[in-house]
């Protein structure tokens, strides 16, 4: 005489030890894909080495170092008006960027400020730098979800930027324009004018790559629900930049730690989905395009006139201490740690790059994904791999 | 008419011209729309070098390709590997068999009638699905032979994608066969030809306004068994390097190339003969030239019109591949069991309804 639940019990057994049998006999040897370090979808030589069940990832490990250049080794036998150079090749798609930080935590250490005008062409050259480096992302999106047509729209556009950030600095990658105590030119003539029409040429871009990319249904199934980063997750492995802000953390340091950038001159809104997922990462950044647009605009209008240099000494010492600053890079924040002991050389520097962080949360975020969701989410994640090893 | 019965120059003859009829309009549609229209869609100019407007690019990648070496994968299966591209391109020329470009203009059309004495008893259209599908094995075959996981994974998605759009392929297909009452290709181009839309009939009835369901699913099933973009999983460049085509390089290559290619002007011209009315023009333009549709004439016209025909539908093919992103696998299956095939047996059963009611 069985009870009705001891019946259930050992039916809910049986099924149980049918399906573990089933299991042992389906159970398939897991393939170790070796995705780079020479792999289209990872723009340099990131290596992710992947245990697969049939197209689904177990564990992924990324591995990098295949770039490192040992650049906080080299700035050590830098002079500091030498470091510039370098540090423009850490983040190779918004160089300008990568230089400023480092001037401004000198600056900070000699107690120096940048003029007014110096400071304007700073920020300005900034946001450029982050409309080129995004333009780019926003069309390689494409070419890794396979649409190859937005890329070439992307470098046609991209090219308009350069072309200005050309005019200005004489460099069109690497400009290495920026100087302890201001910026080494003036802006030629007609920059202003010409810069203008470039930002509506950039805007344009961006409503092209709205209608062509996020408004199409299968952009959106492959991205919707891909790669979910929830708020506390990502910021407890560092993420920054459009990446945190695409979990909805309303955090950007040119709002809240300007740090001698004038970006309180201009009004502008800085942009968080609350999704956290492959799309909400790639919208925020097409939205932080535009708001970049809008910010070198009015930074246009108002840029006053005056000497874009301070007195500076001819032989830059340094005095002794220490200074950390951070600037939100196109990539996300991107900091400088100078210990200076009052030589002509600095004496360490920690370069904190975005694209270290946001990739350590690779391994987290890809168990479990597809194949082909990997490469989305790389991209979405949006990395640059001389940013990763510097 | 059975080819068994010609003589041997005939063979020779029937030979070189379907090589003609397979690698030309394939390389007229490689530099038209893959070099060209695709160029100008993206803002740059493409080929300018090589002839004028670089209209010689074709022949030098194909003797770029021809100079290159062989190369083999250590590991890999050699006689499947070599055999695999020969295999996908077979497909392309047992296809390219049956197309009818003309009352008589045609390889092995498999009807036992001909077309003047209007008896389309055949099989063209049943030959032509089952042979379409010999390309899987070769994608298998390269895949499996090549000894490399992008390979290997690469096969496998062709063969799942592959396999899942026969089905919509030939039911969309289905629909059509019941409308012409016919499995004869010349069959099926006759039965548009003298068609009529509730009594009108100066156009004919092209099925691709009664079957316009139909049409729409055989042109999507067409994108995915050419393994086209948003279909394009099996190859797709920035996931699996090149899928099964990875490992293989020089003339093998050239041959993948040129079978997907040519496979899409094949398939183009299958859509042309079930859809758009085939080699015939409407009826009131056959009026105005004052001939008849089986008169000689049209065995020069009716490959023009077919060529015409062809380049329409291939250039939509090519204008979505450059436009759209890839699914992903799964959300590809989903698509062709939930979605078209569902509405591809809905066709069919409404079609039948409306035969038999009519």
């Amino acid at each position: 005489m069985t009870a009705v639940s001891d019946r259930r019990q050992l039916a809910y057994v049986a099924s149980q030890a049918a399906e573990a049998r089933v299991n042992l006999e389906l159970e398939t040897e897991g393939m170790t894909l070796n995705i780079g370090p020479q792999h289209p979808a990872t723009h340099g030589t990131l290596r992710i080495v992947a245990r697969l069940d049939g197209e689904q990832v177990i564990e992924a490990e990324p591995i990098m170092g295949y770039m490192h250049r040992g650049y906080e080794k080299l700035t050590e036998v830098r002079t500091y008006p030498q470091v510039t150079t370098l540090v423009n090749r850490i983040d190779w798609l918004g160089s300008f960027a990568n230089e400023v930080p480092f001037i401004l935590a000198c600056e900070q250490l000699m107690g120096i400020e940048a003029p007014p005008r110096a400071q304007y062409i700073r920020t300005i050259l900034f946001e450029m730098a982050r409309m080129a480096h995004v333009t780019l992302f926003l069309g390689d999106l494409g070419v890794q979800l396979g649409a190859v047509t937005p890329v070439f729209y992307a470098f046609r556009d991209r090219e308009h930027v350069l072309n200005q950030i050309e005019s200005a600095t004489g460099g069109r990658f690497h400009p290495n324009f920026d100087r302890i105590g201001g910026v080494k030119d003036d802006l030629p003539a007609g920059w202003i004018s010409e810069t203008k029409l470039t930002v509506k040429k950039i805007r344009q871009f961006c409503d092209t790559v709205e209608d062509l990319l996020f408004g199409n249904e299968i952009f959106e199934t492959r991205t919707r629900g891909i790669g979910v980063i929830p708020a506390d997750v990502g910021l407890s492995y560092g993420l920054s930049g459009a990446n945190i802000r695409g979990s909805g953390v309303d955090w950007d340091l040119r709002r809240d730690a300007p740090n001698g950038l004038v970006y309180d001159q201009a009004d502008w809104k800085v942009w968080t989905h609350p999704d956290g997922d492959s799309f909400a990462r790639s919208w925020v950044r097409l939205q932080e395009v535009r708001e970049s647009c809008n910010i070198v605009e009015q930074l246009l209008d108002n840029i006053p006139k005056g000497p874009i240099m301070a007195k500076v000494p001819r032989i830059i010492k340094v005095p002794e201490g220490e200074a950390y600053v951070a600037t939100e890079n196109p990539l996300g924040e991107m900091g400088y740690y100078v210990v200076s002991q009052g030589e002509l050389t600095p004496f360490r520097v920690k370069i904190r790059s975005a694209s270290f962080s946001n990739m350590s949360i690779s391994p987290w975020l890809l168990k479990g994904a597809y194949v082909p969701d990997v490469i989305t989410i790389l991209a979405s994640l949006y990395f640059i791999l001389g940013d990763i090893d510097r | 008419m059975l080819a068994f019965e010609l003589g041997w120059a005939e063979w020779l003859v029937r030979t070189v011209a379907v090589l003609g009829v397979v690698l030309l309009p394939a390389g007229a549609t490689v530099y038209l729309y893959l070099f060209k229209m695709v160029s100008f869609m993206q803002s740059r100019l493409g080929p300018m070098e090589a002839g004028p407007y670089g209209s010689m690019q074709l022949l030098a990648e194909v003797g770029k390709n021809l100079q290159k070496e062989d190369i083999l994968p250590a590991k890999a299966d050699r006689t499947i590997f070599n055999l695999a591209p020969y295999v996908v391109l077979s497909s392309t020329f047992l296809l390219a068999l049956v197309v009818p470009f003309g009352p008589e203009a045609g390889f092995a059309s498999l009807d036992t009638g001909s077309f003047s004495d209007r008896n389309f008893d055949g099989v063209g259209a049943f030959y032509a699905m089952a042979v379409s599908s010999i390309s899987v094995i070769g994608i298998l075959m390269a895949g499996w032979a090549s000894a490399s996981k992008y390979s290997l994974m690469g096969g496998v998605r062709a063969a799942g994608q592959l396999i899942a759009y026969e089905l919509p392929l030939i039911l969309a297909i289905v629909g059509v066969v019941i409308q012409a009452g016919s499995l004869s290709l010349q069959g099926i181009v006759y039965a548009q030809y003298e068609g009529e839309i509730f009594g009108f009939g100066a156009i004919g009835n092209p099925f691709i306004i009664t079957q316009f369901v139909g049409f729409i699913i055989f042109m999507i099933a067409v994108q995915a068994e050419l393994t086209q973009v948003p279909f394009d999983m099996p190859i797709a460049e920035s996931e699996l390097v090149s899928g099964y085509m990875t490992e293989y390089s020089g003339f093998r290559f050239l041959m993948f190339f040129i079978g997907e290619f040519a496979t899409a002007n094949i398939f183009a011209f299958l859509a042309s003969v079930f859809f758009l009315g085939g080699w015939t023009v409407p009826p009131f333009i056959v009026d105005l030239l004052g001939i008849t549709i089986d008169s000689n004439w049209f065995n020069l016209i009716g490959p023009a019109v077919m060529l015409t025909k062809m380049l329409l539908l291939t250039f939509i093919i090519y204008w979505v591949r450059f436009t759209y992103p890839r699914f992903r696998e799964d959300q590809l299956q989903k698509f062709a069991w939930k979605v078209l095939i569902p509405i591809s047996l809905v066709n069919i059963a409404i079609t039948g309804f409306l035969k038999v009611a009519f």
